[in-house]
C-alpha cells in the first residue's frame, strides 16, 4: 500500500516545501534557504525508499499508482518507475539539494522565490520522469519551463532575458507539436476497434504499434523534434549556450544535469517503442546528427572563451554520444545511454558547481581572467582535475562506463553499417581531452598572477560547505567507473525488453510490444 | 594458487589512497617516503615469492588468472551481450614485467626520497607515484583488453600528472597536456581494435581472443585491421614516429619521473601489448613488417636527433624513443622474446642513465645543458662510474646487458622470415650513433675542462638514497644480459610457452646462422666501439671538429638541432587549422550566423507577422465593421455567383 503512494510523495514532496517557503516572510532569508536544503534534501531520502525497494529482477514499471482524472476521455494520474526512470529520479533528487547548497551565498536577491522556484523545477522533473500518462506528461513538462524561464529570466546574468525568451520559445516550439501528436495517439486509440480515447502510456503502448507507418513518421518527428531541442541534437542547440552562459549556477547545473536528460528519456521510453518502424527508418538521420553532434559540439567547445559556453558546448558532444547509444539499438549502446546520462548529469553538473564557485570568487568566466588557480586553491584543483577526467572519459572514472558501452553497441548495430559513425564519434575521445586539458591548463595551471588578483578579487580554497558539495558527486564518479553495477543492472530488463522489440519489430514479427502489457497486468 | 596476486596492485593503491588523502597534512617527510617507496617494496617482493612459486610448476601449468569482480557488462544475462571482469592474468610474461615495473619501481622510489627532498609538493609526487605503479600493474597483469586499457590509461594519466608536477611553469603545462593528447590519438586506435575484437571475437578476453584467432589462418583481414589499430595505440603509447613527439617534452617533469615513466615502464607499454596480442600480430603479415619498418625507421631517426641535442635529459629522450624502435624491430621480425629481453635490459641502464643524469642535474644546480659541464667525474665518482656502466650497455659493447638483447635483435632482423639486410643494416646504422650519442653525452658532461663557473656552482654527489639505487642498477646493467645467452636464453626458454602460438603460426623459430651469425656479431660490435672511440676523440682532442662540422653543414645541423622541425609542421599542418576551422566556421560561421542567426531572423518575421495582424485588431468599431460587411458582401457574392 505505502508503496503506492511512496513515488506521490517523492514528486510532490518539493512542492509541499515550495508552497512552505511562500508563506514564510521574505526577509528570513537564512530560513528559507535552510528549508529549501531540507526540502530537497528530504525528497533525496526519501527518493532512496524507491531505490532499494524497486526489484531489477522484473521487467516493467513498479510503484505504480493510478487514478482516473478524466473519465471522459480516459486520461488519469498515472505514475511509475523503471530502472530508467527510478536512475533519473535518483539523479534529480540527488543534484538539486547540491545545486542549492553549492550556490548558497550565490543568490542575493529575492531568496524567497528563487527556493521557491527550485522546489517547483523539481517537482516538475520527477513528475516528468514518473508519468505513465501522456497528459500527465505533458503537464510535467510544460510545467517545468516556467520556474527554469524565470531562473533564467530573474537571476540570470546580463542577457539574461534574450536567453530566458530563446530557450522558452525553442521548447515551446517543439512541446507544441508534441501536444497535437498526444491528442491524435489519443484519438486514433479510439479508433481501434473496442478502443476509446486513452492517454495512458500502457495502454498506447498496446495500441500504437497499430499504426500505420506514415502515420508512425509524423509522430515520431513531432515527439522527436520535441525532444530533439531538448537533448540538444544538432542543429537545433543553440539555446543551450545562451542558456547555460546566463542561468545562475543552480540553473545550471539542474540544466545540464537533469532537463536535458528530457529529450534522451523521451527517445527511450515514447519513441522507440511506440513507434517502432519509424524509429528504425530513422536511424540514419538521428545517427548522422548525433555524430555530427559529438564532433562538432567538441571542436566548438575547443574554441570558446568563455569556462561556462566551453561545458555547454561538450554537452552538445556527450549527448551526442547517448543519442548515438541510443539509436544503435542494441543492449551496450541503450545501457551506455542510460548510465551515460547520469554520468553527464554528474560530471557536467559538478563542472558547473565548480566554474559557479570561481565565478562567486571573481566574477568572471573568461578563461583569458585566469592562470596559476592551482597554486592558490590546491583544493579546488583536485577537484576540478577529478570532474575534468570524468568528462574525458577516463578509465576508471564514470564517463568512460557509458562512452565505451556506447561504442561498443554502435559498433556491433546490425541495423545499419555503424562502424564509421563509430569511427568518427571516437574523434569525440580525442577531442574532448583536447579542450578539456586546454581549457584546465589555462585556467589552472603556470604562474599565479602576481598580485594575486583575479577580476580584481582575492582566491581563497573551497570552504567545507563547497568541499561536502563535491565530495558526494566525486564519490559516485568514481564508483559507477569501478563497479556500475548497481546502476547498470536497474535498467538492464528495460534495455533488453527494448532491443528485443526493435528486432522484432525489424524482423517483421507482429509481437511487438504486446508482452509489455501482459507483464504489467499481471504484476500489481 | 596465485589469489594473492592481486594484494601486488592492492599496496600501490593503498599507498595512492593514504597520501592522497592524508599527504597534504603529514609533516614527517620520512615517513611520507617510506609509504610511498613501501608499498611498492611490498609489492616486489609478493612479485619476487609470485615468481619463485612459479619456477616450481610445469611450465605448461604456469598460467592462471584471479578473478575478483564484473566490471562492465550490460548485466543484461544476454550470451553476446559485452562482459568485462577485473581479473588478472599471472603468466610467464606478465611476471617478468611486473617484476620490472615493481623493481625497477621500488629502486627510483627510493632515490626519489633523495632528490625530491626539497620539494613542497613531496607528498603529492609519491601519491602520484603509487598511482602510476598501481596502473601500470594493471596494464601488465590485466586478463582482458578493457582493464589493460584502464591501465593504459591510467598510466597516461599519471604521466600527465608528473608531467606537469611543477605546474607552475608555462611549458610544463605545455608538455603535461601534449603528452596526454598525442597519447589520445594513439588510444583512438586502441579502442576502435577492441571494438572491432569485440565484434569479430565476442570477448575483450585474452584467453578467449587468442584462442579463437589461433583458428584463423594467416593474413586474415580483419587481423590486419585489428593490429594496424593497436599498433596506432603502440605508436603513441610507446613514441614510436609520427607520435613521438610528446616524450621529449615529457622531459619537463622531475627526473625520477623520466627514469621510471618515460624510459623504464610505461613507455614500453607498447611493446607489451604487441607481445600479448602476438598471436593476433602473427596474423597479420602485413602489419608485422610495418612494426619492423616503423622500430628501425624511428630507431635511426631519433638516434640522429640524438647527436647534436645539449639538454642531458633530450639526449636521453630521443636515446629511449629508438631503443624503443629497436624493440618493435623484434616484434616486427617476429624475435618476441628478444624484444621483451631488450625492455628488461633497457629498463636496467636507461632507468640508471636517466638517475645518474639526476644526480648530474642536482649537483649542477638544475643545469641541464651539457655544454656548461665537463670534468664532473672528479666530483661525482659514483655518478660517474654507475652512469659509465650504463653507455657502455646500452652501445651494446661485451658483456655488459644491452649488448646481448639488441644483439639478438640486430641477428634477428637479419636472419628471420620476417627480417632482412635492409633492416639489419637499419639497426646497426642506429647502433653506431647510439654509441657516438652517448659518449659524446659521457664526455662532455663528466670529462675534459670544466665549462662551469666553480665560484657558482659546487658540484657533489648525492646522499646514499640516490646512489644506492644507482650502484644496483648498474650491477643489474652489467649481468642482466646473461639471461639472453644465443642459445642458451634462459629468457626465451622462460617466455617460450607465451610466445609459441605465434612463432607456430609464422613458422619462425631459432635460426641458427653458424659463422654468419658471429660474423655480424662483430660487425655491430666492432661499429660500437668504434662510435664510442670516436666520441671520445672528437670532443676530448678535437673539440672543434664538432664545431666546423656543424657550420659546414648548416642546414643539416640545423634541422638536426630542431629535431626535423617536426613540431612546427604539427603545429601548421594540424593544431593550427583545426583551431581556425573550429573557430571561424563551425563557431563564428555556421552557429552563430547560421543556426542562429536562422532562429533569430525566424523570430523577426513572426514579430513581425505580429505587428501586422495586430493592426486588424485595433478596438476601432468602425473598422471592424467595415470588415464584418465586406465578409458578408463577399460570401453573399460568392454564393449567387457559385
Amino acid at each position: 500500500m505505502i508503496s503506492e503512494f511512496i513515488l506521490t510523495a517523492v514528486i510532490f514532496l518539493p512542492l509541499i516545501f515550495a508552497i512552505v517557503v511562500l508563506f514564510l516572510p521574505k526577509e528570513n532569508e537564512r530560513i528559507i534557504k535552510l528549508i529549501g536544503f531540507v526540502g530537497t534534501a528530504l525528497t533525496f531520502l526519501v527518493s532512496l525508499v524507491l531505490y532499494f525497494g524497486f526489484d531489477a529482477a522484473i521487467f516493467g514499471f513498479q510503484f505504480q499508482q493510478k487514478n482516473i482524472w478524466i473519465s471522459s476521455l480516459n486520461i488519469g494520474y498515472h505514475v511509475g518507475i523503471d530502472g530508467m526512470s527510478l536512475l533519473l529520479i535518483l539523479l534529480t533528487t540527488f543534484l538539486t539539494p547540491l545545486a542549492l547548497l553549492g550556490t548558497w551565498n550565490s543568490i542575493q536577491q529575492q531568496i524567497k522565490n528563487y527556493t521557491a522556484m527550485v522546489l517547483l523545477l523539481e517537482v516538475g522533473m520527477i513528475g516528468v520522469f514518473a508519468s505513465l500518462d501522456l497528459f500527465l506528461f505533458y503537464i510535467f513538462w510544460e510545467a517545468m519551463l516556467i520556474p527554469m524561464y524565470f531562473i533564467i529570466g530573474i537571476w540570470g546574468g546580463q542577457n539574461r532575458i534574450y536567453a530566458a525568451v530563446k530557450f522558452f520559445l525553442y521548447t515551446l516550439f517543439g512541446s507544441v507539436l508534441m501536444l497535437v501528436a498526444i491528442i491524435s495517439l489519443g484519438y486514433f486509440a479510439s479508433t481501434v476497434p473496442g478502443g476509446l480515447f486513452t492517454t495512458d502510456l500502457l495502454d498506447l503502448y498496446h495500441v500504437a504499434p497499430m499504426l500505420p507507418v506514415n502515420m508512425q513518421m509524423w509522430m515520431f518527428a513531432a515527439f522527436g523534434l520535441s525532444f530533439a531541442i531538448k537533448v540538444p541534437l544538432w542543429p537545433l542547440h543553440t539555446w543551450l549556450p545562451d542558456a547555460h552562459v546566463e542561468a545562475p549556477t543552480a540553473g545550471s547545473v539542474i540544466l545540464a544535469g537533469v532537463l536535458l536528460k528530457m529529450g534522451t528519456y523521451g527517445f527511450i521510453r515514447f519513441n522507440l517503442p511506440l513507434f517502432a518502424d519509424a524509429s528504425l527508418r530513422a536511424i540514419p538521420l538521428m545517427c548522422t546528427l548525433a555524430v555530427i553532434g559529438i564532433v562538432y559540439g567538441a571542436l566548438v567547445a575547443m574554441v570558446q572563451t568563455d569556462i561556462k559556453k566551453l561545458v555547454a558546448y561538450s554537452s552538445v558532444s556527450h549527448l551526442g554520444f547517448v543519442m548515438l547509444g541510443i539509436f544503435s539499438m542494441t543492449e551496450e549502446g541503450l545501457q551506455g545511454a542510460i548510465i551515460q546520462m547520469v554520468n553527464h548529469g554528474l560530471s557536467t553538473g559538478a563542472l558547473f558547481l565548480l566554474v559557479g564557485m570561481l565565478y562567486d570568487r571573481t566574477h568572471t568566466r573568461l578563461i583569458v581572467d585566469y592562470g596559476g588557480v592551482a597554486k592558490l586553491m590546491p583544493i579546488f584543483a583536485t577537484f576540478f582535475m577529478i570532474i575534468s577526467f570524468s568528462s574525458i572519459g577516463l578509465p576508471g572514472l564514470n564517463g568512460f562506463i557509458g562512452e565505451f558501452l556506447i561504442m561498443i553497441g554502435s559498433f556491433k548495430s546490425t541495423l545499419i553499417d555503424n562502424r564509421v559513425f563509430t569511427g568518427i564519434a571516437g574523434l569525440g575521445i580525442i577531442f574532448s581531452a583536447v579542450y578539456m586539458l586546454w581549457m584546465y591548463q589555462r585556467v589552472m595551471f603556470g604562474p599565479a598572477h602576481q598580485d594575486g588578483l583575479y577580476g580584481g578579487h582575492h582566491l581563497t580554497d573551497l570552504t567545507k560547505r563547497e568541499i561536502a558539495v563535491l565530495v558526494p558527486i566525486v564519490l559516485f564518479i568514481v564508483w559507477i567507473g569501478i563497479y556500475p553495477k548497481p546502476f547498470l543492472s536497474k535498467s538492464a530488463k528495460l534495455v533488453k525488453h527494448t532491443v528485443e522489440q526493435m528486432e522484432s519489430v525489424k524482423h517483421g514479427s507482429q509481437v511487438r510490444f504486446l508482452g509489455y502489457v501482459q507483464l504489467q497486468s499481471g504484476k500489481k | 594458487m596465485y589469489s594473492y596476486a592481486p594484494l601486488i596492485i592492492v599496496f600501490p593503491l593503498i599507498g595512492f589512497l593514504v597520501l592522497g588523502l592524508f599527504g597534504s597534512r603529514m609533516k614527517n617527510k620520512k615517513l611520507i617516503g617510506v609509504i610511498g617507496s613501501g608499498t611498492v617494496g611490498l609489492s616486489f617482493f609478493l612479485a619476487l615469492a609470485l615468481f619463485i612459486q612459479m619456477l616450481g610448476i610445469e611450465p605448461g601449468q604456469r598460467k592462471q588468472s584471479v578473478e575478483l569482480f564484473t566490471w562492465l557488462s550490460t548485466f543484461t544475462g544476454s550470451s553476446n551481450s559485452l562482459t568485462v571482469n577485473v581479473a588478472y592474468q599471472i603468466d610467464q610474461l606478465s611476471i617478468l614485467m611486473t617484476l620490472i615495473v615493481t623493481g625497477v619501481g621500488f629502486l627510483i622510489h627510493i632515490y626519489s626520497i633523495g632528490y625530491m627532498h626539497n620539494d613542497t609538493g613531496f607528498w603529492r609526487f609519491f601519491a602520484y607515484m603509487n598511482l602510476f605503479i598501481f596502473a601500470m600493474l594493471n596494464l601488465v597483469l590485466a586478463d582482458n583488453f578493457l582493464l589493460m586499457f584502464l591501465g593504459w590509461e591510467g598510466v597516461g594519466l599519471c604521466s600527465y600528472l608528473l608531467i606537469g608536477f611543477w605546474y607552475e611553469k608555462k611549458f610544463t603545462g605545455d608538455a603535461a597536456k601534449k603528452a596526454f593528447i598525442v597519447n589520445r590519438v594513439g588510444d583512438f586506435g586502441f579502442i576502435l581494435g577492441m571494438l572491432l575484437i569485440f565484434s569479430t571475437f565476442g570477448s575483450l578476453n585474452f584467453s578467449t581472443v587468442f584462442n579463437s584467432a589461433s583458428l584463423l589462418s594467416v593474413g586474415n583481414t580483419t587481423a590486419l585491421w585489428i593490429t594496424m589499430l593497436l599498433f596506432i595505440g603502440a605508436m603513441g603509447k610507446s613514441a614510436q614516429i609520427p607520435l613521438y613527439v610528446w616524450l621529449p617534452d615529457a622531459m619537463a617533469g622531475p627526473t625520477p619521473v623520466s627514469a621510471l615513466i618515460h624510459a623504464a615502464t610505461m613507455v614500453t607499454a607498447g611493446v607489451y601489448m604487441v607481445a600479448r596480442c602476438s598471436i593476433l600480430f602473427a596474423l597479420a603479415p602485413v602489419t608485422m613488417e610495418f612494426i619492423a619498418i616503423v622500430g628501425a625507421v624511428t630507431a635511426v631517426f631519433a638516434a640522429t636527433i640524438g647527436l647534436v641535442q645539449n639538454d642531458i635529459k633530450k639526449i636521453l629522450a630521443y636515446s629511449t624513443i629508438s631503443q624503443l624502435g629497436y624493440m618493435f624491430l623484434a616484434m616486427g621480425v617476429a624475435a618476441f622474446s628478444a624484444g621483451i629481453f631488450h625492455l628488461m635490459t633497457h629498463a636496467f641502464f636507461k632507468a640508471l642513465l636517466f638517475l645518474g643524469s639526476g644526480a648530474v642535474i642536482h649537483a649542477m644546480h638544475d643545469e641541464q645543458d651539457i655544454q656548461k659541464m665537463g670534468g664532473l667525474k672528479k666530483y661525482l665518482p659514483v655518478t660517474y662510474k654507475t652512469f659509465l656502466i650504463g653507455a657502455i650497455a646500452i652501445a651494446g659493447i661485451p658483456p655488459f646487458a644491452g649488448f646481448f638483447s639488441k644483439d639478438e635483435i640486430l641477428w634477428r632482423a637479419f636472419s628471420s622470415e620476417q627480417g632482412s639486410p635492409v633492416l639489419w643494416l637499419l639497426g646497426v646504422f642506429g647502433a653506431a650513433m647510439t654509441a657516438f650519442y652517448m659518449f659524446r653525452l659521457v664526455t662532455l658532461t663528466f670529462e675534459g675542462e670544466k665549462r662551469f663557473d666553480p665560484h657558482r656552482v659546487h658540484p657533489h654527489e648525492a646522499p646514499k638514497t640516490m646512489t644506492m639505487p644507482l650502484i644496483i642498477l648498474a650491477i643489474l646493467s652489467i649481468v642482466g644480459g646473461f639471461v639472453g645467452i644465443p642459445h642458451a636464453s634462459v629468457i626465451e626458454n622462460w617466455l617460450e610457452p607465451v610466445f609459441s602460438p605465434a612463432q607456430y603460426k609464422l613458422l619462425s623459430g631459432e635460426h641458427t646462422g653458424g659463422l654468419m651469425e658471429y660474423l655480424l656479431m662483430f660487425v655491430s660490435v666492432a661499429i660500437a666501439v668504434s662510435g664510442t672511440y670516436a666520441a671520445r676523440w672528437i670532443y676530448l682532442q678535437r673539440a672543434e671538429l664538432a664545431v666546423s662540422l656543424a657550420r659546414r653543414y648548416p642546414r643539416i645541423y640545423r634541422t638536426l638541432l630542431n629535431k626535423y622541425y617536426v613540431d612546427e609542421i604539427y603545429d601548421a599542418v594540424v593544431v593550427a587549422p583545426t583551431v581556425k576551422i573550429s573557430n571561424d566556421i563551425l563557431w563564428k560561421a555556421i552557429d552563430v550566423t547560421m543556426i542562429d542567426g536562422s532562429v533569430n531572423g525566424s523570430a523577426k518575421i513572426i514579430n513581425g507577422i505580429g505587428k501586422i495582424l495586430r493592426k486588424i485588431q485595433t478596438g476601432i468599431a468602425q473598422s471592424y465593421a467595415v470588415v464584418f460587411i465586406g465578409g458578408i458582401l463577399f460570401v453573399i457574392t460568392w454564393l449567387l455567383l457559385r
